[in-house]
């Protein structure tokens, strides 16, 4: 199943490069849409079966199915989003094809058990994702596209050499299987500088994909530049794959003597990461921008609670899927509202309410479970975190982390209520189209879920995130 | 042997940081592709022969020839000037440079490993810190991307330490070398085609925040 699904996707995204027919196209897209769903069934029933070095472990599974269905929405709102941007037909086929290449290699990327193989589809992701951001072709989308190629190879190459440096532990320590379960199993027997560097490098390359403190640059441009639902895929799916590089890598570190330098590194990283949000997002000028830096944010605490071991890592995992399911909610309805006004810029936009109050709904209701207000999942999630640092001893790092988090709950709502609610002045509303109001629904139902969430967990979504979290803090 | 090659790469990085014209910068690329040639074939004894002939020819072919003759024909085809402008005076530039190998230097001994393992090191961890160097302070695209041709010859000398043990490793480098060769290349083609034509729409501010 694992080699079909792989090889029928990447033959997918090659018809859809070369296909000039209409028809075609949507049976193209509509027979991947169903070609991962049935993976995603697949690895729910035969969950921590392997084949190569693909195993579908439960983290592989959680994110795989979160995938699945935000880019099946994406493939879905894309169609709106090309009609208006009216491109000729080939720079459609390119934004297609990079955009199933991109889920394939995502899902490839979640399963590899081997460290290489998950470096090798990090790789792919990258190329596809610059297709998906070069999509507009102006001068803006170019300067995204180069940095966002520039920092990722970079720190594509950051992950190679930290790849290398545990090349150079397992040399001295006489192994030489670099998959997770065998470096998990000797961990014990890696020379502690070498997995040191080892680490530093892995984690400082893989923030470029997770949005973290030293390369988080590239993310903000990417998420801001490309299409709306492929920046929804980058909010969820691409974080979540840069997520699973730092905690597999983590999770053998942790079994070493240096598993406190590794959470001193995390919570380093997080602390700033938090910081350097709450920063931005006060003069953020863009909508897209401005979700970008929440991401962030979230990904710090995400941080923070891996860092804090014991529950905090099972909420962290929790905290990761349900931002998977916010962001891009938003991010979509981000995109209709930029259809409508023409712009992002919060400074020309605003009075949403009087052309769609479904997507209003959205904003305000998605505002309110970004920002973790109790019906949402993220309460849950950030109460745990922050109840594991309180017992950990984190009093004052927890203090700062609080009022960072305020600060960016009122920008958040100052810009979002604004493009609710206020009109500015030369805005002439009869000339502005009224989205219809089901293009919404998707994200509603999103929505809906999150609260879900935090009210009722359903509990075999917990059982696979207990398994998952297992992963770094059995033992 | 393998560690006179190894010394003689850091000299060249001590060049590349003074140089002042961009065909010096491709020259001394040039030269590391044959010094990276030598240290390959020194040091990968028990490697398969057609894997270390392969080896031979990345680096002798794409890092010596064709490298150096692709940035030279975007400079000649772009008009872009022959100087490198360092945003850095190169006195405080080389002073820094010195500090760092010798902070490495401090650092390998931390390992308290063999000497060998530790030239390799130190060697790529410097070639890795001058690509950055050169990437933080030089003005023009160009220039960033020779930056990032010399972190992937750190990387290659890096790669050669666990070779013999793990030939894999070293076929991956040389995988990130064509991947980002590639996408560099890609851009720098499609930068020079359709994009300036059609106008933005509705902000034509730079990128920041």
């Amino acid at each position: 199943m694992y080699s079909i699904f792989f090889i029928t996707s990447f033959l997918i995204g090659g018809a859809l490069l070369f296909n000039r027919n209409n028809i075609l196209k949507v049976f193209l897209l509509l027979s991947f849409v169903i070609l991962q769903g049935s993976f995603a069934l697949f690895v729910i029933r035969n969950t921590g079966s392997s084949y190569g070095y693909l195993t579908a472990d439960h983290l592989a599974v959680i994110f795989i199915v979160v995938l699945f269905i935000i880019s099946s929405l994406s493939i879905y709102h894309s169609a709106a989003y090309l009609k208006w941007q009216q491109k000729n037909e080939r720079e459609h086929n390119f934004y297609y094809a990079a955009m199933v290449i991109l889920v394939a290699a995502l899902n490839c990327a979640y399963c590899a058990n081997h460290i290489a193989i998950t470096w090798m589809f990090v790789e792919i992701t990258t190329i596809a994702a610059s297709f998906l951001i070069y999509y507009r072709r102006t001068e803006l989308t170019l300067e995204a596209t180069w940095k966002y190629i520039f920092v990722c190879t970079i720190s594509i190459t950051f992950v190679f050499i930290g790849i290398l440096f545990l090349g150079i532990a397992m040399k001295h320590a006489g192994l030489t299987d670099m998959s997770y379960t065998s470096l998990m199993a000797n961990a014990y027997l890696l020379n502690p500088f070498w997995t040191k560097m080892a680490f530093i490098f892995i984690f400082t390359g893989f923030t470029a994909k997770a949005a973290l403190f030293p390369m988080y640059t590239a993310g903000i441009d990417a998420k801001d530049k490309a299409p709306s639902p492929a920046g929804a895929i980058f909010a969820s799916g691409l974080m979540n794959v840069g997520f699973c590089g730092i905690y597999r890598t983590y999770g053998i570190i942790r079994l070493t003597d240096s598993a406190a330098w590794a959470n001193s590194v995390l919570l380093f990283s997080a602390t700033i990461s938090i910081f350097l949000a709450s920063v931005y997002i006060m003069k953020v000028a863009n909508y897209k921008r401005m979700l970008a830096y929440s991401s962030i944010e979230h990904m710090g605490l995400v941080m923070l609670g891996l860092a804090m071991g014991g529950a905090g890592v099972f909420a962290a995992i929790f905290h990761l899927l349900v931002h998977s399911f916010i962001k891009p909610a938003l991010f979509y309805q981000t995109g209709i509202a930029y259809r409508v006004f023409g712009s992002k810029m919060i400074e020309e936009t605003g009075g949403y309410f009087r052309q769609s109050v479904a997507g209003s709904l959205v904003f305000i209701l998605g505002y309110f479970c970004v920002t973790a207000v109790p019906p949402s999942g993220l309460f849950i999630s950030e109460f745990m975190i922050f109840r594991e640092m309180y017992l950990g001893g984190y009093l004052w790092l927890m203090a700062i982390i609080m009022m960072l988090l305020t600060v960016i709950i009122w920008a958040l709502g100052r810009n979002i209520f604004r493009l609710v609610f206020t009109a500015p002045p030369n805005v002439k509303f009869e000339s502005l189209e009224r989205p219809s109001p089901f293009e919404s629904l998707s994200q509603l139902a999103l929505i809906l879920f999150v609260m879900f969430m935090g009210v009722f967990p359903p509990e075999p979504i917990l059982d696979y995130i207990r398994a998952a979290a297992a992963i770094v803090s059995s033992r | 042997m393998v560690n006179l090659i190894l010394l003689s790469f850091l000299a060249t990085l001590f060049f590349i940081i003074t140089a002042w014209r961009l065909v010096t910068y491709l020259q001394i690329l040039a030269l590391q592709g044959v010094l990276l040639f030598a240290a390959a074939f020194f040091s990968l004894s028990s490697m398969h022969t057609a894997n270390l002939a392969f080896i031979l020819l990345e680096t002798v072919v794409v890092k010596t020839v064709a490298i150096p003759f692709f940035v030279g024909y975007i400079l000649k085809r772009n008009n872009i000037t022959r100087e490198a402008e360092p945003l850095v005076p190169v006195f405080i530039s080389l002073v820094l440079m010195v500090s760092s190998v010798i902070l490495i230097f401090f650092l390998s001994y931390a390992s308290g490993f063999s000497i060998f393992d530790n030239l390799f090191f130190v060697v790529s961890l410097a070639t890795v810190f001058t690509g950055l160097y050169i990437i933080m302070t030089r003005r023009k695209i160009i220039t960033h991307m020779m930056g990032y041709l010399v972190i992937e010859n750190g990387v290659f000398i890096l790669s050669l330490a666990v070779g013999n043990e793990m030939p894999m490793m070293v076929n991956m480098g040389i995988l990130l070398d064509v991947f980002a060769s590639v996408l560099t290349l890609g851009i720098f083609l499609n930068k020079i085609g359709d994009v300036f034509k059609d106008g933005d729409v509705t902000q034509l501010r730079r990128l920041k925040d």
